[in-house]
């Protein structure tokens, strides 16, 4: 599941708006949640539940678990921040087990020799880049250059030569190349969202097509179709469906001055704004990527709250490209935590449409390692019965055959 | 900011706090910028940071003061800026003594009136320029031809120096200073800067800030590589820096630095101060502040009679820049206001304004409710009984007034406090005696009303109406004019001399079907227009044709140009970048939609700009004006270069240089040869309830700061004090994203209330292991005024510091976080207990802001007592420290009574974990310690009104 980088056309092996037999193809849209810019600040959850008129899930206590009071995703909270707090020996261990990940001649990378541990420490931290002029690529120079050129193709000795050549000039060179000071501490924070499977758990055992595949690739919930039988909330490697249970958002006092004094009739209007009680209880729901707005060439309300555009919106093609590209970008930082999280088609669900970088393993953000679809395995278990059919053909057969005349 | 190299946030919590902001910090590291955080605690900000680096709170102006250290040592400062942009080359008269001289004072303190006399900070005159002077430079004499001018100053105690000044401070009585270009000279500003800062040191640094010299060192060299010609470097605070005794000398500790390192109207430079919600840089701009008009006019004080005294203490006519007009500006506002009614004869209508007979912020008018000498009270978007420090002096001021009014989306804390907040639960106050008529009205929120929000870089935009407010909900905009008109209903026939201000206002704004005034309106009035002569009806499109004739009316000087051609700008939303990266039509930045203010820096002397990547203005040789991607900042076509006639005032009197337009002299100021109450150089005070001695000088505190001295305001002793080690820890009061301020636009929404459901404290490990805290369990904090409980988030991103040199003689100081969005009260979604109770009122001098981000309290673990028991808990501490009036409250602690701070550094925390605590579910007072400390009584002084004496309730 996890990987590090794959050619533009990877994503192509899986496409499931075509799958789905759309005479129109629309490219396939998805997120990419680059959690490294995150700020934590949830307007993504907040926006979400405004968009879609979700209830509240909580019983306002504290949920024991850093600035997270929402805990995870669920019927209720279709976006959810997860908080994670770390020392520096798990940064380390999270640095080590992403460069793990680059199986691409990457460790000249790491420490320039000559520049030596004092010369890492001291002037790594924080050292100002050089790079002159206000370019927002990641990408220019050579020696970035060569980097990307590694990473998306494989090992590039060329890159490499121009890497190891640097030696004790490190310090004067164009480019930082001394990974940063491991901190003391960190804090995660990193924006959960439905996973819209290439292969979706959820929508290949729905029984009665409630959930579907649209036109831009997603799953979405048809709410007045789904009969909450429930079985969608087992088929998902993530855990993020679920069946709602009931609650409203309300607010506890409404804007009306006073008792008795808002004599005349709520308008159409503000009934319209108050949701009706268990709008959709019992029935399995989950992030629609926003397909209402999205129809109507709009951002999803997520990425367009999102500050910081740790959320983004696009071509799922385009999404997992700059993916790839801002991973590039923080290892030749040295920070090599950073890793992808569901670009990779041959995972077990096929890929997914929403794409995240993460700084950690994702078992640290509460997601699986390595999620499959169910229905993965079909095949293979209906070969296996079909052998075990075949041999209880065969015995019984044999039965007879053995059997004889009395 | 999203073209600055690096990026220091210093006071400010800006990704939490300002998150929308913060997107051109995320902005500016994708271009590569370095990002540090300097904060006591690690927050949401810290972790996008590239480097956090914990500080104690309160200590700011050492770790600043040390980076001015560290740029003049380490020859890092921008060399042609400084001397060419800055009053570094002026010479200070030589009755000028410094707080190296005279160990944490200024020359001129008074101690009978706790002030300064600000005459001695005065430039020596250039003889040339002040050639009707006899004396020579130098001899004190020299400011002879000032004195009148001077003596204004010298009678102005530091408390009300601080309100009568708009924004371009006191006249100066030196304008043409003596200059000395090569900067040896021992009184120029530059000498004087390099010896008051050279004991700011890392050693120091780490000793009092708690910063070891690594990251010290780190910090400085981010700093200084990423400042010069080519490479900016920009700072960014909030209320961190502000809410302090000493608060506006760190926003000046910084603009030296950002000085000395010419990081001042610069693309990516500057400072930015991050405004606490949406327009209060509006609020200031046009005020709600008792102290000035719009435009940062100053408000009239009784002693100004008529309006050319008034004018003359705004600005000289010969001095130089821009507030020289402000003759031009104070008339067409009294036009504004008052239209046919303001003339000539009747000096324009300046007897209608009210007058100044002192301070009259938020916390005199508190001391004045609860006093009996205030009867009504407005509330307007804001809610005091949560977000405003020692809520209960807040609560119990509004329970005596005769009348409340609040206007808000809901029935905020301080519309029911009268019958469910903290003092009906302890029975200080009872709903049947409380004698306030309190008033509710509903307010249109943002999307239901149109208007403007001017944000933090003086950006005015426009918003629109969306729907109609509900209910009775109004604009307002529409209450007030409703309350005017019917107010001069009330009067029209009124004969009384007094009831003229009223009668004649301008008060014809057109009404929408719903009886909202039409916002344009008012937008068009501030702009302001031609009254007379063949442009008669035209709006202003700069404030330069403002005319002090009654030509013309406006009714804030600095937006004019914004309604330009009848056309409101504010409302411009052109997105695209051709106009060059300053977006200008986005729109309207005031003054004349100018994006960075001072930007005439952005070029050398000679007009060029300093580098080819920083350029942002320059002079145009052959156009014979300055252009470049921004409005300029300067008189448009005055060459670099141009020496101005000597005899000639305001903006004429410029010279090519003098890149610091609204200054006195032109330039930027390392020194404040004026204005600054507490100090023309900002130096390092302790907080009002620090839990340390000053290691820099003897005076302790902040000499000139306001104390407010009231047995329902105590302080802790100050360190060394007996009794101080009763309240050993530090708390600091701060934002969440998921809150906003005191909590009348969040915890009455379901959506916002589930991710921040309850009020908390941050507590690093080593303190919840120390005192016994249960990760998010309750524990209770007491401070010198209140007792609150929280529940407990012990995280390491508290960090406890190590204060007081690693050589073992240190101590370590413990920090806690206490977010201040809760309160008490029935009707909001979520509620607690409110921070801000645990809060003293202490003031800065300079603009009369609260203490608020360092004060003393303990923590023990469990809830706080309830009812009765909780004012004896409160009491039982009180008594324990022996506090009264006095507590803390000294003024000068220097030259004689060394020996307090020095003769025995305060206990250290060890001691306290070894006293018994008590109970954490009873109502137990803590026992008082052997030896003299519990033997003081604990006496209520008798003044107090019935109404706020602490106890009455109970003893009914």
């Amino acid at each position: 599941m996890v990987q590090m980088t794959q050619g533009p056309d990877a994503t192509v092996e899986g496409n499931p708006t075509a799958d789905a037999h759309y005479e129109h193809p629309h490219p396939r849209k998805g997120f990419f949640t680059d959690t490294s810019i995150c700020i934590g600040c949830k307007a993504c959850e907040v926006a979400c539940k405004e968009w879609n008129r979700n209830p509240v899930d909580s019983d306002y206590t504290l949920s024991n678990s850093s600035f997270d009071n929402s805990e995870g995703l669920g019927a209720d909270t279709w976006r959810h921040v997860a908080f994670v707090e770390q020392d520096r020996q798990r940064v380390e261990e999270a640095r080590e087990s992403g460069r793990a990940l680059v199986s691409l001649g990457m460790p000249t990378l790491r420490r320039a020799p000559g520049s030596g541990a004092g010369g890492a420490d001291d002037a790594g931290a924080i050292r100002p880049s050089t790079r002159t002029g206000t370019r927002s690529g990641p990408l220019d120079g050579p020696i970035d250059a060569s980097l990307v050129g590694g990473l998306q193709a494989g090992p590039d000795m060329g890159g490499l030569d121009v890497l190891s050549s640097l030696g004790s000039a490190v310090d004067s060179s164009a480019v930082d190349i001394t990974p940063p000071d491991t901190p003391e501490f960190r804090w995660l924070m990193s924006s959960d969202v439905c996973k819209h499977c290439t292969n979706a758990g959820c929508l290949d055992v729905c029984p009665t097509g409630a959930l579907f595949r649209t036109e831009h690739g997603t799953v979405v919930v048809q709410d007045d179709v789904c009969n909450g039988c429930g079985t969608c909330v087992a088929g998902c490697p993530f855990g993020v469906i679920e069946r709602r249970k009931d609650g409203i958002a309300q607010p506890k006092t409404d804007r009306s001055p006073a008792p008795g004094v808002h004599a005349e009739k709520p308008s159409k209007a503000e009934k319209a704004a108050q949701p009706k009680k268990n709008k959709n209880a019992g029935v399995a729901q989950k992030c629609t990527l926003c397909y209402d707005r999205m129809t109507d060439g709009q951002t999803p309300a997520c990425a367009q709250a999102c500050p910081t555009t740790s959320i983004r919106y696009g071509e799922r093609e385009d999404m997992v490209a700059s993916a790839q590209e801002r991973v590039a970008q923080l290892h030749a930082q040295g920070r090599t935590e950073a890793r992808l999280y569901g670009a990779n088609p041959k995972d077990g669900v096929g890929g997914t449409g929403s794409v995240f970088l993460l700084l950690d393993e994702p078992e640290v953000y509460g997601l699986p390692p390595d999620p499959r679809v169910p229905t993965r395995d079909l095949p293979r278990m209906y070969a296996r019965a079909g052998i075990a059919m075949a041999g209880m053909v065969a015995a019984a057969g044999l039965a007879f055959l053995g059997g004889g005349r009395r | 900011m999203a073209n600055a190299d690096c990026i220091i946030i210093q006071g400010s919590n800006m990704a939490e706090a300002h998150p929308v902001g913060f997107q051109w910090v995320t902005e500016a590291k994708a271009r590569g910028a370095k990002v540090i955080h300097v904060d006591p605690r690690f927050s949401r900000t810290s972790a996008v940071a590239d480097k956090h680096v914990p500080i104690r709170a309160g200590s700011d102006i050492v770790l600043l003061g040390a980076l001015i250290n560290y740029v003049i040592q380490h020859e890092k400062w921008f060399k042609d800026y400084v001397v060419a942009y800055t009053n570094a080359a002026s010479v200070i008269n030589e009755d000028f003594r410094d707080t190296e001289d005279l160990d944490g004072l200024f020359s001129g303190f008074d101690p009978e009136t706790g002030g300064y006399d600000m005459s001695s900070w005065s430039y020596e005159p250039d003889r040339a320029a002040h050639s009707g002077n006899p004396g020579a430079p130098g001899d004190s004499g020299g400011n002879d031809g000032d004195a009148p001018a001077e003596e204004d100053g010298a009678e102005e105690t530091a408390q009300a120096a601080g309100d009568q000044y708009g924004m371009g401070g006191p006249e100066l009585d030196v304008s043409k200073p003596r200059r000395d270009e090569t900067l040896q000279h021992p009184r120029s500003v530059f000498q004087i800067l390099k010896r008051h800062y050279s004991r700011y040191t890392p050693e120091m640094v780490r000793d009092v800030c708690g910063i070891s010299i690594e990251d010290f060192d780190l910090l400085a060299r981010t700093v200084t590589e990423n400042s010069g010609r080519e490479r900016t470097t920009c700072f960014a605070y909030a209320v961190g820096w502000t809410q302090h005794t000493v608060g506006a000398q760190y926003i000046r500790t910084a603009t030296i630095l950002q000085l000395l390192l010419g990081n001042m109207g610069r693309p990516g430079g500057g400072i930015m101060a991050l405004r606490g919600h949406a327009s209060i840089q509006g609020s200031t701009d046009i005020p709600t502040l008792f102290n000035l008009l719009p435009g940062y006019l100053p408000m009239p004080t009784v002693e100004k009679e008529d309006l050319s005294t008034y004018l003359d203490g705004i600005a000289s006519k010969k001095q130089k820049g821009y507030w020289a007009n402000a003759d031009a500006y104070t008339i067409s506002l009294l036009k504004a206001w008052w239209g046919d009614a303001a003339t000539e004869e009747n000096d324009w209508g300046y007897g209608y304004l009210p007058r100044l007979t002192g301070p009259h912020g938020t916390y005199q008018s508190v001391e004045g409710m609860i006093a009996g000498e205030v009867e009504g009270y407005f509330i307007l978007g804001q809610n005091p009984a949560v977000g405003s420090a020692n809520g209960r002096m807040q609560r119990m001021g509004m329970a005596n007034l005769k009348w409340l009014v609040v206007r808000d989306f809901q029935l905020i804390e301080s519309a029911t406090w009268w019958k469910d907040g903290p003092e009906i639960e302890t029975g200080e106050l009872r709903t049947e005696d409380i004698e306030t008529e309190v008033f509710f009205f509903p307010a249109a929120n943002h999307v239901e009303k149109a208007g403007t929000f001017t944000q933090t870089q003086r950006l005015v935009q426009w918003r629109h109406q969306a729907v109609q407010p509900p209910g009775d909900a109004q604009s307002e905009l529409q209450f007030f004019h409703e309350v005017g008109k019917r107010i001069r209903a009330r009067l029209k026939d009124s004969t009384d001399p007094r009831d003229r201000p009223l009668l004649d206002l301008t008060w014809d704004y057109p009404e929408d079907e719903h009886g909202d005034p039409d916002a344009e309106s008012v937008l068009a009035e501030i702009n302001g227009r031609h009254l007379t002569g063949p442009d008669a009806g035209r709006h202003l499109s700069t404030f330069n044709e403002m005319k002090a004739d009654g030509s013309t009316e406006g009714g804030c000087w600095i937006y004019t140009g914004v309604y330009a051609d009848g056309i409101n700008h504010a409302a411009d939303r052109e997105t695209g970048v051709a106009d060059g990266p300053a977006g200008k039509e986005w729109g309207w930045a005031w003054p004349a939609n100018r994006r960075i203010l001072y930007n005439r820096a952005s070029a050398d002397p000679e007009g060029k700009p300093w580098s080819e990547r920083k350029k942002l203005v320059w002079w145009d040789e052959e156009q014979g004006r300055w252009v470049g991607n921004d409005v300029p900042d300067f008189p448009v076509t005055l060459a670099p270069g141009t020496t101005p006639d000597p005899e000639a005032g305001g903006p004429a009197a410029l010279a090519g240089d003098d890149a610091f337009i609204m200054q006195a002299d032109g330039k930027g100021w390392l020194f404040a040869p004026k204005g600054m109450v507490d100090g023309p150089l900002p130096t390092h005070y302790e907080a009002q309830e620090s839990p340390v001695p000053n290691v820099m000088y003897a005076q302790q505190h902040n000499p000139t700061r306001v104390t407010v001295p009231r047995p329902d305001n105590y302080s802790k002793p100050s360190a060394g004090m007996p009794g101080a080690d009763v309240y050993p820890l530090l708390f600091t009061t701060y934002r969440l994203t998921e809150h906003h301020t005191a909590g009348g636009m969040s915890r009455w929404l379901p959506y916002l209330s589930e991710l921040q459901p309850e009020m908390f404290c941050e507590v690093s490990p080593e303190l919840a292991a120390e005192r016994g805290l249960e990760p998010y369990g309750w524990a209770t904090i007491v401070s010198p005024r209140a007792a609150i409980e929280a529940k407990v988030l012990v995280t390491e991103r508290m960090r406890p510091l190590r204060i007081g040199g690693a050589d073992g003689h240190g101590q370590t100081v413990h920090q806690i976080g206490l977010p201040y969005h809760w309160g008490v009260g029935g009707n909001a979604v979520v509620s607690g207990d409110s921070a801000n109770d645990l809060v003293g009122v202490t003031l800065d001098p300079n603009v009369l802001i609260q203490g608020s981000k360092v004060g003393a309290c303990d923590i023990i673990p469990g809830r706080r007592p309830r009812g009765t028991d909780l004012l004896d808990f409160v009491a039982g501490y009180q008594r324990w420290a022996g506090l009264t009036v006095d507590s803390g409250n000294e003024g000068v602690t220097g030259s004689g009574e060394d020996a307090g701070p020095e003769a025995d550094p305060m206990a250290p925390p060890e001691m306290t974990s070894a006293r018994p605590h008590p109970p954490a579910d009873g109502p137990v007072v803590p026992h008082d310690p052997p030896g003299p400390l519990g033997q003081q009584p604990s006496q209520r002084p008798s003044h107090q009104p019935p109404a706020t004496e602490p106890r009455t309730g109970r003893e009914e």
